[in-house]
């Protein structure tokens, strides 16, 4: 190949900032095919974007107080439907005197929980005991009542945000130490306890979670002593806790696998026990590992709270549908009004909590490049 | 290890600090808990059930159900048993789940290539619908396809029509029906011929590349086998099927093929939902192959075609196929959202309807249960066997 003397020519062009329409060439219409699929994607985005903002916003009604406000012709999005039963969305039917404790639960947690999500923040050993241990104990107290002071409110008039975070939370909270035992069971070295564990992960990872439920709310009471019978909330935690229990075992499971057995090796060989060399040598580092699938899990959990609805308990969801048949607000759009709230609620839960797992994943990876 | 010294050191040390004792002592107390728990629930059940008087066992199966269904595959009355309302149930899962593994499939692989997409817009878009999707519950999505856009559709009068003999409306999908005749089975028969006969031709290509390095336009050839040899034999039997439309009549659609508007929720809600995992989990695949390994293969002359096929794909496949399974697995499971539309799938139909004349909370459940497992079961067997034959084999 011939040699060209390049010296005292321009940079190639690549390297000069690109002007919008050079950029525009170069990622959008660099060949036919490209180009095809620019203009395709446009008009994807032509025929989806421009209703959705006319339907949420332009259309939109934003200010009334009754249904009469969103008869309108051509209007779209009957917001003060939403305006008008925010409170049954986060609270459900829970007393409207009574609901400075939900609030006050509300903040408790975030108190607890916002901490623990900050890496690098002392005291987390503690701050974890206090999250798994006593925050349960005070939001009992807190929201089911019957103290001096409290008076008591049944679970059947909880409802919308609240029961989802009750449901979600005390998932959470309940499966990560039950799936840490599962996980610890699966990888024994002692066959009965493998077998049960393996057993135990299998079955509720084989089964969906709407069976899970309809066992918990029609087959459970049968198997419990006559008189002894806790509301279908409860059953339903009951449920949700040991379904993801097992997912939760697997993904602890992952992280023990990471481990090199060296490790729990050499935490025996200096004289600690199974449990000792676990919980100080071989977890901590386990389940740093797996902090993002643990929140991804959580994820999965947020979202398959709607699922309660189905056993006649109101989530957030359940609440938006149970609003939508109130006869004072029978709207056309508010069919698509409701579920479009409650997708953004949940969307930017959830959203929310998987940047903070690629955020973590991140952080992570650079700490282990090290 | 410490195990083994125990052993060898014989049953003579049955003291505390023998590892193996312990380690039997341990699983000796946690199998007697658990047995115990079982039993005592098994117990109580018993009792209650003698106190409510619920007779137990499957007996029920065979009783007339006396409930219609609204979708039903397979014949179906008010008069058929119980079991048969399971069977319907059943296979009401089974098709909503394999058309849901189907196009979530083609639509995730769509969206994880889309992703990577060179064109920036296309990829932006492929990531704001996973953003999207993935973080909005399934339930929801169902809601919103069934009670927000199905539902409120016009009625038969005012029914979409996006192509000619398809129509859209509140009761539901209507499509043309394909009707077969009896000298079908000529047409199905040389379809099967074609495609056994390209899977030999492709056979033999590549082991006679492999033996000699000659190249036969197999997969060409192939297709066009495929699609001329049905397409004699559908001429020369004269027709044998055709699409059938539906015609108007003064209440409704009559004929064609009709897809209840909560199938066509359902559907669509796990297929779009599903899609969107599908898709990180292809794009995470893809790029898991390394540069490297694209550009040996340019290095060598291979098009970019052969190199997506032959470099790119069976490595990316590897990391695709384990999460792809759990994936397929959860549609499955999730299918059985169902309930909350009022489609009848098995757990509507059985766990719920059949559940609810009958009582036979126990059995009920546990049958419903037993069917989830199974398939999930045989499901990762399949994708177990398949990840076999694909997996890296290293010599």
């Amino acid at each position: 190949m011939a040699m060209e003397d390049v010296t005292g020519r321009p940079p190639p062009k690549s390297v000069l900032p690109m002007s919008p329409i050079g950029w525009a060439r170069r990622n959008l219409f660099s060949s036919p095919g490209n180009t095809i699929l620019t203009l395709a994607s446009l008009y994807i985005l032509w025929l989806t974007i421009p209703p959705f903002l006319d339907f949420t916003i332009f259309s939109a009604v934003w200010t009334g107080t009754t249904r009469e406000a969103c008869l309108v012709p051509d209007a779209g999005a009957c917001w003060p439907f939403v305006w008008a039963n925010i409170d049954q969305f986060i609270y459900g039917r829970y007393p409207p005197s009574e609901i400075w404790r939900v609030n006050l639960t509300f903040a408790l947690g975030a108190a607890v929980i916002i901490p623990m999500l900050i890496p690098g923040l002392p005291a987390r050993k503690l701050n974890l005991v206090f999250l798994l241990i006593v925050y349960p104990l005070v939001a009992l107290v807190l929201l089911a009542g019957d103290r001096p002071g409290l008076p008591p409110v049944p679970t059947s008039e909880w409802g919308g945000l609240l029961v989802t975070l009750v449901v979600a939370i005390t998932g959470i909270v309940a499966s990560l130490p039950l799936g840490v035992l599962l996980a610890l069971g699966r990888r024994s070295d002692m066959p009965a306890i493998r077998m049960l564990s393996i057993i135990f992960i299998e079955f509720w990872r084989g089964v969906p979670l709407v069976t899970v439920l309809f066992m918990a709310s029609v087959m459970l009471p049968l198997f419990l002593p006559e008189g002894f019978s806790p509301d279908n909330l409860l059953r339903c935690l009951v449920g949700v806790a040991l379904f993801s229990s097992a997912y939760m075992a697997e993904v602890v499971r992952g992280g023990l696998q990471s481990i090199p057995a060296g490790q729990y090796e050499a935490a025996r060989a200096v004289g600690l026990t199974y449990w000792q060399a676990m919980t100080q040598v071989v977890l901590p580092q386990a389940l740093r590992h797996v902090i993002p699938g643990i929140v991804n899990t959580f994820i999965g959990l947020f979202k398959d709270t709607t699922l309660v609805l189905i056993v006649g308990l109101f989530d957030l969801l359940g609440q938006v549908r149970a609003q939508l048949s109130d006869p004072n607000w029978t709207v056309p759009q508010g069919a698509l009004t409701g579920y479009i709230f409650a997708a953004l609620v949940f969307w930017a839960f959830c959203f929310g909590m998987s940047q903070y797992s690629n955020f973590m994943e991140r952080r992570l990876d650079t700490s282990r490049e090290r | 290890m410490a195990r083994g010294q125990g052993q060898k050191r014989g049953t003579a040390t049955l003291n505390w600090y023998n590892p193996r004792v312990r380690s039997i002592f341990y699983q000796t107390v946690v199998l007697v808990s658990v047995i115990g728990i079982v039993w005592f629930f098994a117990a109580t059940a018993q009792e209650n059930l003698e106190r409510l008087n619920i007779s137990s066992g499957f007996g029920f199966l065979d009783t007339t159900a006396g409930f219609g269904i609204i979708q039903t595959l397979i014949p179906y009355s008010e008069q058929s048993s119980y079991g048969r309302a399971f069977l319907v149930g059943l296979l009401n899962t089974l098709v909503v789940a394999v058309i849901g593994i189907v196009l979530a499939t083609l639509l995730g692989f769509f969206i994880g290539v889309a992703r990577l997409s060179r064109n920036w817009l296309i990829a932006k878009l492929a990531a704001a619908y996973v953003e999207i999707m993935r973080n909005i519950p399934l339930l929801l999505h169902l809601f919103f396809w069934y009670f927000a856009v199905l539902r409120p559709l016009p009625g038969p009068d005012n029914s979409l029509t996006p192509f000619d003999g398809v129509y859209l409306n509140n009761r539901g999908l209507i499509l043309p029906a394909p009707v077969f005749d009896a000298s079908a089975a000529y047409f199905f028969a040389s379809l099967a011929l074609a495609l056994a006969g390209s899977v030999f031709l492709i056979r033999w290509a590549k082991s006679r590349q492999i033996a000699t390095g000659q190249l036969f336009p197999a997969w060409r050839t192939a297709t066009g086998i495929v699609v001329l040899l049905p397409a004699l034999v559908w001429l020369i039997a004269g027709r044998p099927f055709e699409l059938e439309f539906a015609e108007r009549d003064a209440f409704d659609y009559v004929g064609g093929m009709r897809l209840l508007p909560e199938f066509v929720a359902l559907v669509l809600g796990l297929t779009l939902y599903t899609a969107a995992f599908i898709g990180e989990i292809v794009r995470a695949g893809i790029q898991s192959v390394s540069k490297g390994q694209i550009e040996a293969a340019a290095a060598l002359g291979l098009k970019d075609s052969t190199t997506l096929r032959l470099v790119v794909i069976p490595q990316a496949m590897r990391l695709i196929i384990p999460p792809l399974t759990s994936q397929i697995l959860n549609l499955t499971k999730n299918s059985s959202l169902a309930v909350a539309i009022a489609y009848p799938d098995l757990v509507a139909v059985f766990a719920g309807t059949v559940l609810n004349q009958t009582g036979q909370a126990i059995e009920v459940i546990s049958l419903t249960m037993a069917v989830y497992l199974t398939l999930s079961l045989l499901t990762s067997l399949a994708m177990n066997w398949y990840n076999a034959r694909i997996a890296l084999k290293e010599r």
